[in-house]
């Protein structure tokens, strides 16, 4: 079968210790059947790794955080556009969704194809918003809820026990286990990415995670169970196992039927003791680990990227469980003079 | 007062400091004034230089220089002994 | 030849990880005039700072304000939020487009009747109303909006010796699901309170009960919770007619509407995260009219909105003083705008852009206003063109709350200015002078003389 071109831009190119997902993203797409592709880089800051993997990313521009104003992200975009002719462009970055979500008829006016969660589906599922969101669809949650100044740090008992869990609305989440810790967490979240924290009880078990993609009409088109085998001191999965259980396949299912979830997300699970699943968060993206769902038989980026090109997509129905993956740094040698014309010219 | 003899500018305006390992970005007439100074010119001289080609007047243009400089200074850019 | 333009130099550290502020070449724009007047010659007549007012953009504003509500329900009412902006011009731009006039206290009373409002037409609105003025209101047949239960038997007790029927509503508070919750104004609606002041003046039979109103916050980004306090006020409503068979003219959904500021602490900027009036409008319309209120007795929805329907307009014209290294090697530029004119930079990162032409060259710089004092900060990070002394700079979006709460400090009050539709400078409230400031003050006769 012939490999249909296209120009897929993609953001999220920090693979770091704190990896985003747009390299996993990348390798997916390019061991695509379906499609030949070229890839346009986003980049916010200099020193993402992928901007300097040039067998990975055809080009790099860097583009304006969302902080400045979306009017000003769409404004660079355009001009990307406008050189590279993009066919669909994946946002990888929780902190960008909202803009890109606020604006993506505009990218659809300009020919653009995306395959994002509707404003209301990205709104509800806030962490600031769990309880509620729990209740309407009928899922385990922890009980939470948002403060906005150190001064509520003191009525947290007895809604709470310790310890307790901190979280930013972006990212970053501690364990607190008294008041002190969860005010040194509320200043070090609330200066990164500001207010409200959302103060969550602590439940005990094992964190297991769920990758999906769903249809926008209820359908599931894919979905991988994992658990993380390997955890580095940012939370974040080093190595992860696929896992064949259906409790969470189901649950999974139902809250992309319920919701009739459009795009990308991965459901953060708390398997407790006592076989209960507890919904902690829903990101509503693709995760930074999609690579093992493609290693399992199910390329989920490649899935997306025909979903926002207009294309019918069969659902993927099995995957291999026992998969594993176990990520590795490496160090790329690069040049001087690379770094200075992404600083300077903003493209490489 | 000196510029290190190391540093580079490039065209774009882009240094390196290649004894810290620090990068740094110009504007035109920051470029511009590095470069004299790189010549070798003293103040005088690049007022002189700076003053036929842009519109300024010596007090805008002393008052800038003097802030300028005291960057490359934070920046740790200049040779304090150059006698050495 | 002529000689190229001189920006100053200005040499940047790349700061490798950090986000580059690549790609924002376009970022700013210079505001070089407003509404067609030009920046440079508002300052050459009316000095420098200046606060300078758009009536093209408050006309606007007000008009979409009005027609996301008018279109969605059949009875729409604006009352200006007079502590917002109480500059008698800016009150009778709202008063030509059909506003009436929200005051919280006998002064704003007395100014909304100065500026020709009738009586009839004015909310009456705040937990500080004296004897006198509920007095004044009734005879006049203003709504009284009441805030506690204090305010209450005041009015029924004056009952006793005005012949007139005072028109009140009560303020309901309650919770909207929001943080915070704003609990010290009105009733509360969850534990009856307000219920119980319903009673009172329903069986007192010498008031009339005529509205509802709530007030649910400020800088509210989230239209639904005013969707909630839409259907408890409607609750309220249906309970009222149930036991009483009485229908309440209006309900008041206040104000709060946020405004396209940028919240300090704030991870997107205002303008993306602001609702539009639409989303507000959608929220309480679909409320009330999804009520149980009887659809033949819809009461009339009433807005006070403020903020959202003034901020816009207003910009502060100010000049740059001096510029100055600090010794961390951040950049401080020093206008003549303090923290006295512009109360609103506590809790905004205000806009700041620069009134003349620029190149895309910036850097981070703090921004300190004159007065003498170390809190005296207009915005700590900002990136900035070169900018050098004389130079002008606009901030904008300040039309709310800075022209009554500004404080006369150190200095003189400067003018205030409003551009016509057809680009043309009104001043609508003159420079303070010495003299405005000194005549109210005494010298006791043992202190008028000394020697040094």
């Amino acid at each position: 079968m012939k490999k249909t071109k296209i120009t897929v831009a993609v953001s999220g190119l920090n693979n770091t210790d704190n990896p985003g997902p747009g390299i996993p993203v990348i390798r997916a797409l390019r061991e695509s059947d379906a499609f030949d592709v070229r890839i346009i880089g986003l980049a916010y800051e200099n020193l993402e790794p992928g901007i300097y993997m040039h067998d990975v990313v055809d080009k790099v521009y860097q583009v304006p955080y969302p902080s400045i104003g979306s009017d000003k992200l769409l404004q660079r975009l355009a001009y990307i556009h406008s050189i590279e002719k993009i066919d669909v462009l994946i946002p990888n970055f929780d902190a960008e969704l909202y803009s890109f979500i606020s604006f993506e008829h505009k990218l659809h006016e300009m020919g653009i194809g995306t395959w994002l969660p509707t404003m209301e589906q990205f709104e509800e599922r806030h962490k600031t918003k769990l309880p509620e969101y729990g209740k309407k669809y009928g899922v385990n949650v922890p009980h939470s809820r948002p403060i906005n100044s150190i001064a509520e740090i003191n009525s947290l008992t007895p809604e709470f026990s310790y310890p307790l869990l901190v979280k930013g609305k972006f990212y970053d989440a501690y364990v607190a286990f008294n008041p002190e810790q969860v005010s040194l967490y509320f200043n070090k979240i609330a200066t990164k990415w500001g207010v409200p924290i959302i103060i969550q009880q602590f439940i005990r078990g094992t964190e297991v995670n769920v990758i999906a993609l769903g249809d926008g009409k209820g359908n599931t088109i894919g979905a991988v169970p994992m658990r993380k085998q390997y955890i580095t001191d940012k939370g974040k999965a080093w190595g992860g196992i696929t896992l064949d259980d259906q409790n969470m396949l189901d649950l999974c299912h139902k809250i992309l039927k319920k919701t009739k979830w459009k795009g990308g997300m991965e459901l953060e699970l708390i398997k407790t003791f006592d076989n209960k699943y507890y919904l902690i968060e829903i990101n509503p993206r693709i995760p930074a680990w999609v690579y093992l769902a493609v290693g399992a038989g199910q390329n989920i980026p490649e899935a997306m990227v025909k979903l926002a090109l207009g294309k019918k997509v069969k659902p993927f129905t099995t995957y291999e469980s026992g998969k594993m993956f176990i990520r590795y740094s490496w160090d790329m040698i690069v040049d001087l003079k690379e770094f200075e014309q992404l600083s300077t010219n903003g493209e490489l | 007062m000196k510029l290190k003899k190391k540093i580079a500018v490039s065209e774009t305006g882009f240094i390196f400091d290649p004894t810290t390992g620090d990068s740094f970005s110009l504007n035109p007439t920051a470029a511009e004034i590095l470069n004299l100074l790189k010549d070798g010119k003293n103040e005088k001289e690049i007022k002189k230089e700076i003053m036929a080609e842009y519109d300024v007047d010596e007090s805008t243009f002393e008052r800038s220089f003097l802030d300028f400089m005291a960057m490359l200074r934070l920046y740790n850019m200049i040779e304090e002994h150059e006698e050495n | 030849m002529e000689k190229k333009h001189f920006e100053r130099p200005i040499i940047k550290k790349l700061q490798t990880g950090m986000p580059n502020k690549f790609g924002m070449k376009t970022e700013y724009e210079p505001i070089s005039e407003i509404d067609g007047a030009s920046v440079k010659e508002l300052v050459a007549n009316y000095g420098s700072p200046l606060y300078v007012m758009s009536e093209n953009t408050i006309r606007e504003t007000y008009r979409e304000a009005y027609r996301a509500f008018s279109t969605r329900y059949p009875k729409v009412q604006f009352a200006w939020s007079y502590k917002t902006n109480y500059m008698n011009a800016i009150c009778n731009i709202f008063h030509t487009e059909g506003s009436w006039a929200e005051v919280v206290s006998g002064f704003e009373y007395d100014k909304a009747i100065n500026n020709g409002v009738p009586p009839s037409k004015i909310l009456f609105n705040g937990p500080d109303k004296s004897e006198k003025d509920l007095e004044k209101a009734i005879k006049h047949g203003s709504y009284i909006h009441i805030d506690h239960f204090d305010e209450l038997y005041t009015i029924i007790n004056l009952t006793n010796k005005i012949k007139e029927r005072p028109k009140v509503a009560i303020r309901v508070n309650m919770d909207c699901g929001i943080y915070p919750l704003w609990s010290r104004f009105g009733f509360n609606y969850e534990n009856g309170e307000a219920w119980e002041a319903i009673n009172r003046i329903m069986l007192s039979k010498k008031i009339d009960l005529v509205g509802l109103h709530c007030h649910i916050g400020t800088y509210i980004l989230a239209p639904w919770a005013y969707g909630i306090a839409a259907s408890k006020l409607a609750d309220l409503a249906v309970a009222i007619e149930k036991k009483f068979n009485h229908y309440v003219k209006y309900i008041d959904m206040g104000g709060g509407f946020a405004s396209k500021n940028t919240l300090k602490g704030a991870f997107l900027p205002g303008s993306d995260t602001c609702p539009t009036f639409d989303q507000y409008a959608d929220a309480i319309t679909t409320a009330l009219i999804n009520s149980p209120i009887n659809h033949e007795h819809l009461p009339v929805l009433m807005l006070e909105s403020g903020r959202s329907l003034i901020d816009d307009a207003g910009y502060l014209v100010g000049t740059v003083l001096a510029n100055k290294r600090l010794p961390e090697g951040k950049l401080a530029t020093i206008i003549d705008i303090g923290v006295n004119l512009l109360f609103t930079s506590f809790w905004y990162d205000h806009k700041v852009t620069p009134a003349q032409q620029f190149s895309h060259h910036t850097e981070d710089t703090i921004i300190y206003g004159p007065l003498c004092m170390n809190i005296d900060i207009i915005r700590e990070n900002v990136q900035l063109p070169p900018m050098k002394k004389g130079d002008n700079i606009v901030i904008s979006r300040i039309g709310a709350y800075n022209m009554t709460q500004w404080m006369q400090f150190i200095t003189l009050r400067p003018n205030i200015v409003l551009i016509d539709s057809k680009s043309k400078a009104h001043v609508i409230r003159g420079n303070e002078t010495p003299d405005n400031i000194m005549k109210n003050e005494l010298v006791p006769e043992h202190l008028k003389k000394f020697e040094l």
